[in-house]
């Protein structure tokens, strides 16, 4: 028995979205981020967070900078996925789910973008350990 | 045309605890973007002066942003550990239903273990200098 749709089938080219991409898009950001998080949750609880300068020299030192960059673009990318999916399960009427769908996209961008910033102004400014 | 159904599709099932362990994905996944924002505020606090971080760090150490980070870290750890069994899922592996209610347990055990270890190693144990 095959779930393609009859007119699916005419088409020859099944559905018209990019499910298949963004399932697999999901599926390696997951991948990526099981060591990248770990990393991270490993190193940050390890940190004496209120003293400032020891955080700008953990985030500037060796590979972490590269690293966290790498876990910040994977996190919004992976979490931008998963917001959409859940927001085009729940939210109903077109025009409330293409606005929440657009502020998703501008709100990730904007995180993975101040993130980056974030991240290469403490590496270009604290000396290199 | 009648109106087509809508998910969520509550109240068709018969619960199922594994019911439980898929929306806790869901939700886990939410409450980790929101996470996010945190995450990338902390950072760029980071990345500016003394006084904008001093005052990050005395909103993040107030006790209600501690039992949110907590859970934060509770989230983190659910999310990453049914991540796992999606991804075993993805192979096409423990796909029979007694694996699956077994392999809900085993997450709900692992989370509770490694949530247990970082909370400790964030809020209760010594950091070293």
């Amino acid at each position: 028995m095959s779930l393609r749709s009859p007119l699916g089938k005419v088409l020859g080219r099944g559905s018209a979205k990019q499910g298949v991409a963004h399932w697999w898009a999901q599926r390696v950001s997951a991948i990526a981020l099981v060591p990248l998080t770990l990393w991270f949750a490993f190193s940050v609880v390890h940190l004496p967070t209120s003293d400032q300068e020891a955080v700008r020299a953990w985030v500037g030192s060796g590979i972490n900078p590269v690293l966290l960059l790498l876990l910040i673009g994977t996190m919004t990318w992976h979490s931008a996925l998963g917001v959409q999916v859940v927001l085009e399960d729940y939210v109903h009427g077109k025009g409330l789910k293409v606005a929440s769908l657009l502020a998703s996209t501008f709100a990730h961008l904007l995180l993975a973008a101040a993130g980056a910033y974030a991240v290469l102004r403490i590496a270009f400014t604290t000396g290199s350990v | 045309m009648r109106p087509r159904p809508l998910s969520p599709h509550l109240g068709v099932y018969r619960f199922m605890y594994t019911m439980a362990t898929s929306i806790a994905h869901r939700i886990t996944g939410v409450v980790l973007s929101v996470g996010l924002v945190v995450l990338v505020g902390w950072l760029f606090a980071a990345a500016s002066g003394a006084e904008a971080y001093a005052q990050a760090s005395g909103l993040l150490s107030s006790v209600f942003m501690k039992l949110l980070l907590a859970g934060w870290l509770v989230a983190f750890c659910y999310h990453l550990c049914n991540g796992i069994r999606h991804l075993n899922w993805d192979l096409g592996r423990g796909l029979e239903k007694s694996e699956a209610r077994r392999s809900a347990t085993l997450v709900v055990v692992a989370t509770l273990v490694l949530a247990a270890a970082f909370i400790y190693a964030a809020f209760f144990a010594e950091v070293p200098r």
